[in-house]
Parts: C-alpha cells; structure tokens; sequence
C-alpha cells in the first residue's frame, strides 16, 4: 500500500512537470516533426517504397523516433533532479529503489506515449491509416519500446555527474538508434555493415513491428519484434532496478 | 533518559580528508541537540550519516533504536529532515511537494489534508500554498522545506542549518514553533548551525565540533561557564600585552589588529586597572561570554559568521552552477 502511493507520488510528479514544461514537450516533437514534414515531404514528392509515399513509409519510424528522443531525454533528465537537490527528498523517503525506479519509469514511458499519441493524430492527416487492433497494438508496442528507453536514460543519467556528457549519448547513442533502426529505409536488402547494426538496434524491431500494424509490410512477424522489444525493455529494467539500488 | 541516538565510532572519510572523525554521541529523547560549527566541520557529514543518506566510512550508530547500517528503511520512517541546499521541486507548488511528501511518507489517507494544512500554517505559507515554488523566495522554500520535515510526525527531526538566511522575524517564530513541537510532540530535534545565537536560544545541549571531531559538549550555559570569566573587548592604540598576560585575573588574551579580547575573572572589579595598564583606550565593551567565545576557547579560531541572506544565494548560486 505504501508503496504504491509512492509509486502514485512519482508519477503524479511528472504529469504535473509534463503539464507545466510544455517547451520541453514541444520541444521534443519538433525534431521528428521536421524529419517527417520536411525530409519526408521532399523526399516522399519523388519517391515511393513497398508500394506507399515515402512520408507514409516512414512514418512508423518517425513515430518510434518520437518515443526514442523523449525516453532517453526523460531519463537523462535525473541529472536535474540530483542537482536541485530533489532527489534527496525522494532518495531520502522510506520507498524501495525498486519502486522509485518503477515510479520514474512509468511516468517517463507515459509521457512519451503522449508524444506518441499526438503524432498518431497527425499521422492520420498525413494519410496513414489505423483500424483499432493496429492502434491498440500500436500503443502496445510504444509503450514497451519507451520503458527500456526511459530505463536506459535513467541508467545513464544516474551514473552522470553532470549534462555535459548529454551531447556525447546523443551523438553516439539517440542518433545512432535512430538511423541504424530502418526508420527512413527498408532493411530487407542492406549490404552487412549496415545490417549488422540493424539487427543490435533495439528501435529496429519497434520501427519493424510498427511498420507491420500500420502499412501491413514487416520484415519479421510483429509477434516476434515485441518478444525482443520486451526482452530488450526486460534487461533494461532490472539494470535500471539495480542501478537505482546502488544510487546514494 | 533514553537514548534516541547513538554513535560508536562513527567516521566518514572523503580520500585523504578525515571529514568525522570517531565520533560518540548519545542524544537524549526530547532535547534539543545542536551540533554547532563552521562551515567544513564535519556537522553535515555527520547528520547524513544518521539519516542514512551516506555510508559511514567505520563505526556504526542506532536512531530510534534502528540501527542505521542494517535497517535504513526503519530509521528513515521515523526521522524528518530539513536539508541544506533546497530540496523541494520548483515546478510544482508548495502544496504539491506537501502532498507527495504525504504520499511518499505514508501518511494515512485521511489525515493527508489536515496535516498538510498544519504545517501550512505553521510556517504562514497558507496563502502561497498554490503558487509554484519557482516564485518563492529563498526563505519561503526554506519554511516550505520544513513543513514538509515535520508533515509525517517524525520521531526524529534533523534540521541542517534551519534558519539560514530567514529573517529575523521569521527565524522567531520558527524558534518557537521547534520549542513548542519538541514540548507538546515529544520530538527529539537536532540542529546542525553556525549560528552561535541558534544554539543558544534553541538548544538544551551543543556539541561543539571542529575539523571532524567534538570539542566540547555541554549545555550552552555549562559550557559559557567553562570559558570562566567576562569577555572584555578593547580597541587599543599600540596595545600592551605583555603586563596584561601577567595578571592572574586574565584567562585568555587574543589580538587582531588593534582589538584585544580578554577573559577576565570578575571583570567590573578589574576593569580600571587593565585600562591603565593597557595603553590608549579607543573603546571598551564588556560582556558576558557567547558561545562564540566558548568556541574560539575551545579551538582557538572564531567561527566566521555568514551573513544569513548572502549565504543562501551563494548555496543557490552554487546549486545552479553545479557546485
């Protein structure tokens, strides 16, 4: 019971920062915004793949870039907590790490799934098309892809002293996920150098089973892009369980 | 008297720096303690370490009857703290960090809202309690942040540096309400500071503490006594030390300047014969002596006094920048 009221205390604490930083959340969608209007747009005005506009083509990468960016920036953003000192106050609470980890986890993954959502309406202006199963499974898949990315942000950002390490995770990290996953191409015939980093990116099986539920066209079946994805999100989490137990 | 905590040779070591060093402490239930020092002393380090924040380097120590080693989360239910560097979220409002403490702190459900007014009201913030603490004042997010130490009626209240950089007024009526909540709640209360005047207004015993290690430790006015005469204070034109040190009424003589501060025995009876012999008296002050003087007896070096306000925007100053 105490702990679940934690857990609540974590969560209602970030809806309320989501509610009130709406430039970090607008922030946040700017980025994926210009690769699908305008990278999208130019390129889609000339090009087609696997029979749809390439706008529509990557759209469901487009979407887990979405939830890619607005995870690991949540989670990094621990570093703030630790510096304001606000932390200590959650640190200090008779809570379990575990619970305090779930509590930022969960709050974390909701948030980007906000983003998701509205990229989802925006998604249907631009033509792609949802039935509700796919939509479901779309939120599904979403929500699996942004615990392990929150986990991850979180196991980073609590082991940093400081955001000057920020630049280096998105230079070697986000944008590396991001381009390795098949977002803005398909992966069915990439020379091996590519492929390989394909294959280890976590976000390709997000962006492949996503693919799937909303254009009908994925490289593995869907059911077996979720099983790594939770598999994925499975270790992240209890590395990030671990790590918050060892946070002072 | 029950012990509501005790030390054992508790030390903390930061590399080379010996930050406490084999400290025994036992602190009664219902007093008020204060661990009195400057900056550096060892006095934070110390509170962290019984508030299981920080893992002592050797020694062990028991709050409440937990032992602070082995049972972390029992000792934590049952102390409140008030920190140093501001800990509340400035996005949110002051009733928010209220509630999420309730929340994190199990306070029962139905007493959520009583007790959140409560100590609303005991630090005025009544009608600020929906303004985001972003736009309070450092002294109004210091009375948010004790409020909030007090919300899930602590066993235990640790309170680092409490009254730095409040206002007079403000630092009263905290004073009071720290007295009353030890009084009516039987609240034991410890209080890091390096206000000498904190001390002695608010505490039944000071531990005097300095490079890591206690001093001395009495009650504020056992310990005045031990400093064992009045203060005297001159300012002096070319002093004369050399006679004055003679006297066997002259405890301690110290010199900055052209400012001499003696402990003399029975100050008003020799007072004219040190001025004559001293040499060209600029002022005098006579006074009783304040636990200043009782650490500066004890150490040798005066506790440098912060002024209260300038304190807090270096700490904040320094929090934003990163430390």
């Amino acid at each position: 019971m105490g702990e679940l009221e934690g857990f609540y205390a974590l969560w209602y604490r970030e809806m309320k920062v989501f509610t009130r930083e709406r430039s970090r959340v607008v922030s946040s969608l700017v980025t994926p915004l210009l690769w699908l209007v305008v990278f999208g747009g130019g390129l889609g005005s000339a090009v087609s793949l696997g029979g749809v506009n390439y706008q529509v083509f990557i759209f469901p990468g487009i979407l887990a870039m979405t939830i890619l960016f607005s995870s690991v920036f949540f989670g990094l953003y621990i570093v703030w907590d630790k510096k304001i000192d606000f932390f200590k106050e959650v640190l200090v609470a008779p809570l379990s790490r575990t619970t305090i980890f779930a509590g930022k986890m969960v709050g974390g993954s909701i948030d980007a799934l906000l983003q998701g959502g509205a990229m989802l309406i925006l998604g249907y202006f631009l033509g792609v098309s949802y039935n509700l199963v796919a939509l479901v499974l779309s939120f599904v898949f979403m929500f699996v892809l942004a615990s392990a990315l929150v986990s991850l942000g979180l196991i980073i950002g609590s082991n940093m002293e400081s955001v000057e390490g920020f630049q280096l995770i998105i230079s070697f990290l986000v944008f590396p996920m991001f381009f390795f996953s098949g977002a803005l191409f398909p992966i069915d015939n990439l020379p091996p150098y590519l492929l390989i980093f394909t294959v280890i990116d976590p976000v390709t099986y997000a962006v492949d089973g996503l693919r799937g539920l909303m254009l009908g066209s994925s490289q593995l079946p869907i059911a077996l892009n979720l099983m790594v994805l939770a598999g994925f999100a499975g270790v992240m989490i209890a590395i990030g369980t671990w790590t918050f137990r060892r946070l002072k | 008297m029950v012990s509501t905590i005790e030390t054992e040779s508790l030390s903390k070591k930061y590399g080379d720096l010996l930050a406490v060093d084999q400290l025994d402490l036992k602190i009664d239930a219902g007093e008020i303690f204060g661990l009195l020092g400057p900056n550096g002393a060892g006095k934070t380090t110390t509170l962290s370490m019984l508030a299981t924040l920080l893992k002592p380097t050797s020694g062990t120590g028991r709050v409440n009857g937990y032992d602070i080693l082995k049972e972390p989360d029992e000792v934590r239910r049952s102390i409140g703290i008030v920190f140093q560097d501001p800990s509340s979220d400035d996005i949110l409002t002051g009733w928010e960090n209220l509630y999420l403490h309730s929340l994190m702190f199990h306070v029962p459900k139905n007493e959520r809202k009583q007790r959140i007014d409560h100590v609303l009201a005991l630090v005025d913030l009544q009608d600020r309690a929906n303004d985001i603490v972003k736009k309070y004042s450092g002294g109004m997010r210091r009375r948010l942040e004790l409020a909030r130490g007090l919300l899930h009626n602590p066993r235990i209240l640790f309170l680092d540096e409490p009254t730095l950089g409040l206002d007079p007024q403000t630092r009263e009526h905290i004073w009071q309400y720290i007295e009353n909540l030890v009084k009516l709640e039987k609240v034991t209360v410890i209080i890091t500071t390096h206000y000498m005047d904190e001390a002695d207004r608010l505490c039944n015993r000071v531990a005097i503490i300095d490079h890591g290690k206690i001093v001395a430790l009495d009650k504020p006015s056992a310990l005045k006594a031990k400093v064992g005469g009045e203060i005297v204070k001159l300012r002096v034109r070319d002093p004369k030390l050399e006679p004055i040190k003679e006297l066997d009424y002259v405890l301690s003589v110290s010199q900055s300047g052209s400012t001499l501060l003696l402990t003399v025995q029975g100050a008003s009876a020799h007072l004219q014969e040190i001025l004559n012999m001293v040499g060209q008296v600029e002022s005098v002050e006579v006074r009783s002596p304040t636990l200043n003087d009782v650490f500066l007896h004890y150490t040798g070096s005066e506790i440098r006094e912060e002024s209260g306000e300038g304190g807090v925007f270096e700490r904040i100053a320094r929090v934003r920048s990163g430390r």
